[in-house]
């Protein structure tokens, strides 16, 4: 069996009274797309912050690569090789594109705090932001400041400063949101071509996006995980479709 | 003990309106002080002409107004450039407020005299007069503590003053006419600050500079009781009242302890720490308290908000 | 929605910059050498000396406000504990015959910044926004009241002095005469001006930048913001040590005025006005206060309230500062339409002036009622004279101020319609900034 890359063990979180997530058992096999779906307000977001260190679970421990790393800033787990996008773009608005993708892959090439080297001289910084730039197709706004994108395209950015620090675990969070069609179909090939070799898990709402996408899914119900399983499980679980997908026609 | 608790409760006085304005405008008023200063310049002013009665309601809605005319003038236009263009504004404005002061009434001192009515000692205990002034100054705060506590806690803008304390944009998108109530808000917290302005002139001294000396306490009360708590504005403000007063009454200093283990004078440096003693070094121990607790508790005493 | 579809206009080319950049440095060199030449009188020399050390000044601090995002009402305490131990370091030097000459005591001046910045910065950069604004207040507070107990450090009242000819001399120099002190100063200026222009460029002045926009993403690119912010906080100790050495230097005294909340009060006015945005904003803010407090003194006796409205009127109007409004006018400047706008600024200047005439009037009037009443109301300010009691003069004030409205708010709408065209011409062509 497959080492995991994530799993989550008996987690809880709750805020004052208030339990957003009931004991969650989740795992994550290394190189798979899973899918996390759920009803509005079923906690999915709270489970992505969890698991990227924003917030700590109450109760329960996660494991990154069989690493222990609830507890730890996000920083450190970034450093661990998980990297998250969030539901509301949130990149560097005041900096352009091209410098948006340098910032995210700098401590992944090992510069770290360096004060002492000229960063326009860095070939392999340059030509990997060359490359991200490239990937995502954002070179026609190079040097337009990010906060000046149209919103698909800071989209397509804050993908792009996801996987530029080259992790190996890829947490998306609603990364096709607000998207026309012919832009979410744009969406996806760019996040099956980006993650290709890593480990993606993402939460979801268009469904197409999921059954096409996914090779496992798991539902989020009131902060317990109801069902997991392949994208054919999940279509036909009952209790699945009471609670979320509704009665599909076929 | 009286002094201490006296001035806790002044502090607290502005400090609880410092404290709303932050919670819902989100705005830290660098200028809280300076309408402080403005309450005593007015309540001398006007007690010059009319006595000191009329002072007492004239003089705190004078600034009152001055204060909910630049919210919707000045403040609200700043609004838009960001948290810290408006500290900025509000620092500025601390600035050019003191100087208009400085032009208007000069450097020195004025003679903010206690209203004759209230100039006797009230009773002694311990041989320790206590003039009938400060008890005077400690039941108008103690009145107008409990009257804010009343109006927050019963009244529908109180309400509405509370929830936003902890949730300004909820408060927003409710539908209750935001920006009159932040005009309101600023009006009422810096009247606040001036009421304690009138009523601390003539006890402590009315100077063009007061906003600079008690300003930064301010913001140490603030910043030790917790970012946007009230009740830790409270405590903070006992709690540093308490502790300068009585810190300015206490002589003793290591020296004074430990004698002759000290450095002796050959080292001046040591030799200074030696000596000092609390009496000296009260003006900053609420600084030293700030930075106690920001090293063993970083959001304040009850903070629950970052900035 | 703003068309986009044309893309942003072509980047310039990377040795086009590097060739700007490095004639720029050249240029100011080139400039800082000839200066003396044209104005050569002492007083010049000196106020050249104060610009120059404002200038090192304004732009450490804008390595925290305008770089990472910090606000700091407590900077010149780094300015003012590089002064004192600069002061102390040219007693011991003159005391003991150290072979130090005086060109590298401001060094000495970095290194107490850089000290205290470090022990003094750990725990208040931990966090952001308002609450590290009041921490550095209180600390700031806290360093200047301790300086008036540690008296054989800090001098007390009366401050520290020392005598800068006593130390070695360079080349036959002593540094008596202001025109040598002049040299020092610019040489340092150039120099650390360099140094935090090269530190923007290097990964470190990157991710403060991204700290700046946005801590909590930073988080998530595997960045400690906490580190970044402590990082750029020892920098800027560092360098404003080096300001408050060549202040101790200049004026051969270091007092605890060169720690108090007035001195960190004008560094931020200096590097906001001038602009936060841009590395030469601080610059210009540095030139343009120092020189208007040592020139305005003597137009009025209230110059200070003059530059607090000044402040509060940047703040509401132009928070970019005076860079930020000029580099606005940037793609109108590369889409050629920048000539109808200033037609329609020269419209509204007049009326614009008016006004501001109107207020300074005012002001004058009652300062001359209230800080000075009982003397001759014939009075001067700005070199006008007039008769402050005379009941024309407030009806004067009066019509300047409202007049000047009336027709100013029609000029502001021209130019407001002026830049809407231009701007949109200026987005047609690709450029947007």
């Amino acid at each position: 069996m497959t080492s995991p890359a994530v799993e989550l063990r008996g987690v809880q979180k709750s805020f004052g009274n208030t339990s957003v997530i009931r004991d969650v058992n989740l795992t994550v096999v290394k190189g798979e797309r899973h899918a996390l779906i759920g009803p509005n307000g079923a906690g999915k977001s709270t489970l992505f912050n969890l698991i990227s260190g924003y917030m700590i679970p109450t109760v329960g421990s996660i494991l990154l690569k069989d690493e222990v790393v609830s507890g730890l800033p996000p920083y450190q787990i970034n450093r661990r090789g998980l990297s998250r996008s969030f539901q509301v773009s949130n990149v560097f608005a005041n900096m352009s594109v091209w410098e948006n993708i340098r910032c995210a892959l700098l401590w992944a090439t090992g510069h770290r705090y360096a004060f002492w080297k000229n960063i326009d001289s860095l070939p392999e910084v340059r030509e990997r932001t060359a490359q991200i730039l490239q990937d995502i197709d954002l070179v026609s706004r190079r040097d337009l400041p990010a906060g000046l994108l149209a919103y698909a395209e800071q989209r397509t950015l804050e993908i792009g400063i996801t996987i530029a620090g080259g992790a190996d675990v890829i947490l998306l969070d609603e990364p096709t949101a607000g998207m026309s069609r012919a832009e979410t179909e744009r969406a996806v090939a760019l996040i099956r071509r980006l993650t290709e070799s890593c480990t993606l898990l993402i939460v979801e709402h268009d469904m197409s996006v999921v059954f096409g996408l996914a090779d496992r899914i798991s539902v989020l119900v009131y902060g317990q995980i109801i069902a997991s399983g392949t994208p054919e499980e999940i279509r036909g679980n009952p209790q699945v479709k009471e609670a979320y997908l509704g009665q599909e026609a076929g | 003990m009286l002094n201490g608790v006296l001035y806790g409760m002044l502090l607290f006085l502005m400090a609880s309106g410092l404290t709303v304005i932050f919670s819902m405008l989100g705005v830290l008023n660098f200028a809280h002080a300076s309408f402080y200063m403005l309450g005593a310049f007015f309540g001398f002013q006007i007690s010059r002409w009319f006595g000191f009665w009329p002072a007492l309601v004239l003089a705190p809605l004078l600034a009152g107004l001055i204060g909910a005319a630049i919210e919707r003038y000045g403040l609200r236009h700043v609004h838009k450039n960001g948290h810290v263009a408006e500290l900025l504004f509000t620092f500025g404005l601390a600035f050019a407020i003191e100087e208009v002061v400085e032009i208007i009434w000069g450097k020195s001192p004025v003679d903010y005299r206690v209203p004759p009515l209230l100039n006797f000692p009230a009773f002694t205990i311990f041989s320790i007069n206590y003039p009938a002034f400060k008890i005077f100054m400690l039941l108008v705060s103690v009145a107008i503590f409990l009257a804010l506590l009343i109006a927050l806690k019963m009244t529908r803008v109180g309400l509405i003053v509370q929830a936003a304390l902890t949730h300004p944009q909820m408060v927003g998108h409710l539908g209750h006419n935001v920006d009159r109530i932040f005009m309101m808000v600023f009006g009422v917290g810096t009247a606040l600050a001036a009421v304690a302005g009138v009523i601390a002139g003539p006890a402590l001294q009315t100077q063009s500079n007061m906003a600079e000396l008690l300003g930064p306490i301010l913001f140490v009360v603030v910043v030790v009781g917790g970012l946007g708590s009230l009740p830790g504005a409270f405590v903070a403000s006992l709690l540093i009242g308490l502790v300068q007063t009585f810190a300015v009454s206490m002589n003793g200093s290591l020296a004074s302890i430990f004698g002759p283990l000290g450095p002796g004078n050959t080292q001046p440096f040591l030799a200074d720490i030696w000596n000092v003693t609390i009496a000296q070094i009260a003006p900053i121990m609420p600084y030293l308290l700030m930075v106690v607790i920001l090293l063993f508790r970083p959001t304040g005493l009850f903070g629950t908000r970052e900035s | 929605m703003s068309d986009l579809s044309k893309g942003a206009a072509a980047p310039r080319s990377v040795s086009s910059n590097k060739l700007r950049c490095y004639g720029s440095w050249i240029a100011t060199a080139i400039a800082l050498l000839a200066l003396p030449s044209i104005f050569s009188s002492a007083g010049s020399l000196t106020t050249f000396s104060l610009i120059g050390i404002s200038i090192i000044f304004s732009l450490s601090y804008n390595i925290l406000l305008g770089q990472t995002g910090m606000l700091s009402f407590g900077h010149a305490v780094y300015y003012g504990l590089g002064g004192f131990l600069a002061i102390h370091g040219m007693n011991l030097i003159a005391g003991s015959k150290l072979p130090v000459p005086l060109p590298l005591v401001p060094l000495i001046g970095g290194v107490a910044g850089l000290f205290f910045a470090a022990t003094l910065g750990w725990v208040p950069t931990r966090r952001s926004g308002t609450a590290f604004a009041m921490i550095s207040l209180g600390v700031a507070e806290l360093v200047a009241s301790s300086s008036l107990i540690l008296r054989s450090f800090f001098g007390g009242e009366a401050g520290i002095s020392a005598n800068r000819t006593k130390l070695m001399r360079v080349f036959d120099w002593n540094f008596g005469p202001q025109i040598q002190i002049y040299y020092l100063v610019a040489f340092w200026t150039l120099i650390a001006g360099i140094a935090m222009y090269a530190l923007t460029r290097t990964p470190l002045g990157r991710m403060c930048n991204a700290v700046r926009d946005n801590p909590e993403r930073v988080q998530f690119v595997g960045y400690d913001p906490h580190v970044i912010r402590f990082l750029a906080f020892c920098f800027a100790g560092f360098f404003a040590g080096i300001a408050g050495a060549l202040a101790a230097i200049n004026f051969e005294i270091a007092n605890a005025a060169y720690l108090g909340a007035a001195q960190s009060g004008v560094v931020l006015f200096a590097t906001y006005i001038g602009g936060v945005r841009f590395f030469i904003g601080p610059i210009i803010g540095a030139i343009l206060v120092t020189y208007l407090s040592l020139a305005l003194s003597d137009l009025t006796a209230v110059w200070q309230l003059y530059f607090g409205l000044f402040f509060i009127a940047v703040v509401m109007f132009a928070p970019g500062g005076i860079t930020g409004l000029l580099m606005k006018h940037r793609p109108l400047v590369r889409a050629g339409t920048l000539v109808s706008v200033l037609r329609a600024y020269l419209l509204a200047l007049v009326p614009t002036l008016t006004i501001i005439a109107g207020l300074i009037l005012a002001i004058e009037i009652v300062v001359r009622h209230t800080v000075n009443a009982g003397q001759d109301p014939y009075t001067k300010a700005f070199g006008v004279h007039f008769n402050a009691a005379s009941p024309l003069i407030w009806l004067l004030a009066v019509a300047l101020i409202i007049g000047g409205f009336v027709v100013a708010r029609r000029t502001w709408q021209w130019v407001g319609k002026a830049w809407d065209e231009g701007l949109k011409a200026a987005r047609e062509k690709g450029f947007h900034a």
